[in-house]
């Protein structure tokens, strides 16, 4: 889609197989990620939202290889990845890093906030010797907004935010040049969301770095995003600007997400749509477009046949047969 | 007279000879067919205020140490285990964040209604009441559902059931704790649309805890703002998201992104959360507040009433520079 992409994704699936019974021939399969293709330019925020259960966790992660895709190819800075053994992609993967939501859970309890930091050095033989690590770690804890004092604690010592800074250090020290984002501030205090938001922007701006930000709150998500990607059951429906999809979105679902986001305005009280129903399971996903037993204008073509993507305007791509 | 009145409460958590200050002179009131909203970050208090209702914190370790939690002028903190037993799911109902582990896995959903029936309602245990109470809060062919285990219905679906089940007794007041946070946005919605739609119908005083404002200009009349074990703010729920007084709470909105705001950076409010136990002296804000004067550390302060029905918890609260918040 875009020449100069840094990343590219084309027609990625990830199928789950279950009830894995070893005599059973057909075997059932959540399509946790469906045919979904995107970019990211270098330096380009790109959001990624959908409800619990749409694939965007699993998509991040297939992007990074950390799960295996089904079929589908990966391309970085032009380089197939999505086949590539080990060694070569673990000296790949400096240029990919993961932040997680769990600020508590992914830090290793047992390490001081140097070695965690370090660590990712020594693998990629980064800084050696003990001096330039040192300062290396110093330095990475400075740009993210923490003391160098800070690095002979363990993580316990820290809020939540503090942690999440030390996570996005982590992931700064191989300086990779793209970060997924997976729920990176949806653990922390809302006061202190804002701070971990500006410092992803902060970083972004000096280093150039690129972001698939993965996150359910699509305010967080606008405001820190150039584009982004919506996601339903396994498969994108709307990808375009930031700002169009927040306040001009075209898909109903989009849509229906939109005007569902609690907003703080009194006089921006729009028409809200209450979808009827719930997400239905990705085991069994429906015949044809995978939204028409919640959209609003479904008509009978929507039950039998799947909408294509569709590049309606520049650059605002929608999987819908009425918008 | 209010419904519900909360007068000075002063709650501590004792641990191993150490007690730890969780509520600090917490008032507010809540009258029939009302909606206040509770507002604060984790560990503000929101949610052992609401426990408190229906003295549902055990003790040990929690502890009163002084104030009155009034309903229709009865002193909650005075009666005996047999009126507590009335009130809690009777006068007042709760629903928690977590419906799946609210919940009890192993009894079916009928049984979990006509178990609350029984103690409040016992001439009204039957299947003809479960489905109409499952019909209210909006769950489809109830008949279908009444035999099936939590486990079987998704999250949306067991917040209906808890919402049937806390209406099972008539409450006439109900406490939400975070009720949609756990859900999705879209299933948010709907159950916010129960809420409103429940109170115009049976006129139920609700008390909603919640972090998102967004939600606060949704559904409240009135709000009350949390900080560090007291209330820094209260007043009518458009004043106070309009033109809020308090440092805190308008740093706090200006640190939340909204999609109706056109701010390119948000202003994060610097410093963390005071934890239990380590709250500063003075001002419990003043560390953080952009506004702060040499006074605000060394003296407690008032929740003054400063208007009709507004009260802040700061002597600087019409400070013309107050606008700006430190970034």
């Amino acid at each position: 889609m875009i020449p100069e992409a840094l990343l590219e994704v084309r027609n990625l699936r990830v199928y789950f197989p279950v009830g894995a019974c070893m005599l059973k021939r057909n075997k059932q399969a959540v399509r946790a990620v469906d045919d979904v293709s995107f970019a990211i330019a270098a330096g380009e925020t790109l959001g990624l939202v959908g409800e619990s259960g749409c694939g965007k966790t699993t998509l991040g992660r297939a992007t990074l290889r950390l799960i295996e895709p089904t079929s589908g190819r990966i391309l970085f800075s032009g380089e197939d990845i999505t086949y590539l053994k080990s060694a070569k992609l673990r000296s790949l993967r400096r240029n990919f890093q993961i932040i997680f939501q769990d600020p508590y859970g992914s830090l290793d309890p047992r390490m001081t906030v140097a070695d965690i930091i370090g660590e990712a050095l020594d693998i990629h033989g980064l800084a050696p010797g003990r001096l330039a690590r040192r300062q290396r770690v110093e330095q990475l804890l400075k740009d993210v907004g923490l003391d160098r004092s800070h690095a002979e604690r363990y993580a316990h010592e820290f809020s939540g935010g503090q942690r999440q800074r030390i996570g996005i250090a982590r992931a700064l020290a191989v300086e990779p040049a793209l970060i997924v984002c997976d729920e990176a501030v949806s653990a922390l205090d809302v006061s202190v969301q804002a701070q971990i938001v500006n410092l992803l922007k902060d970083l972004q701006n000096r280093h150039g770095l690129a972001y698939l930000f993965i996150a359910h709150d699509l305010a967080i998500v606008e405001h820190i995003s150039h584009r982004i990607m919506v996601m339903y059951l396994g498969k994108m429906v709307e990808l375009g600007q930031a700002r169009t999809i927040c306040h001009e979105p075209k898909h109903p679902y989009t849509k229906a997400l939109v005007s569902a986001v609690p907003t703080l305005d009194p006089s921006a009280k729009r028409e809200r749509i209450v979808l009827s129903g719930e997400v239905p399971s990705p085991i069994h996903p429906p015949t044809g477009c995978p939204f028409h037993p919640r959209c609003p204008i479904a008509e009978a073509r929507c039950k039998t046949e799947p909408p294509a993507l569709r590049e309606t305007t520049a650059g605002h791509w929608i999987s819908c047969h009425l918008a | 007279m209010p419904l519900l009145e909360i007068k000075d409460l002063q709650l501590e958590f004792e641990n191993e000879g150490r007690s730890l200050r969780a509520l600090d002179g917490v008032s507010l009131s809540l009258d029939a067919g009302e909606t206040l909203c509770l507002v604060g970050e984790s560990g503000s208090g929101k949610s052992v205020t609401a426990l408190s209702i229906a003295r549902l914190l055990p003790n040990p370790p929690a502890q009163y140490r002084g104030g009155q939690i009034l309903i229709d002028g009865r002193d909650v903190l005075k009666m005996s285990a047999r009126e507590l037993r009335s009130i809690r799911g009777g006068l007042v109902s709760y629903i928690f964040q977590e419906p799946g582990t609210a919940l009890n896995p192993v009894h079916r959903v009928d049984r979990q209604i006509k178990e609350m029936l029984a103690l409040h309602r016992p001439e009204a245990a039957n299947n003809v009441e479960v489905i109409r109470l499952l019909k209210i809060v909006g769950i489809p062919a109830p008949e279908s559902r009444l035999r099936a285990y939590p486990h079987e219905l998704s999250g949306g679906m067991q917040q209906r059931i808890m919402i049937a089940m806390a209406l099972a007794s008539k409450p006439r007041i109900l406490v939400a704790d975070e009720p949609t946070t756990a859900l999705d946005v879209t299933i948010q919605a709907q159950i916010l649309e129960l809420l409103r739609e429940l109170k115009r119908q049976f006129g139920m005083a609700i008390l909603l805890i919640t972090h998102n404002l967004g939600i606060v200009a949704d559904l409240a009349d009135r709000a009350a703002v949390m900080y560090a074990g007291q209330i820094v703010e209260s007043g009518p729920a458009d004043r106070l998201l309009r033109n809020p007084l308090h440092p805190y709470t308008k740093a706090l909105i200006a640190a939340i992104p909204d999609l109706a705001s056109k701010a390119a950076r948000l202003k994060p409010i610097p410093g963390i959360v005071p934890q239990l136990g380590a709250w500063p002296p003075g001002c419990r804000f003043q560390p953080r507040c952009s506004q702060a004067q040499p006074e605000c550390a060394r003296q407690a302060v008032e929740l003054l009433q400063v208007r009709p029905k507004c009260w802040v918890r700061c002597p600087y609260f019409d400070t013309p520079t107050s606008v700006s918040v430190q970034v």
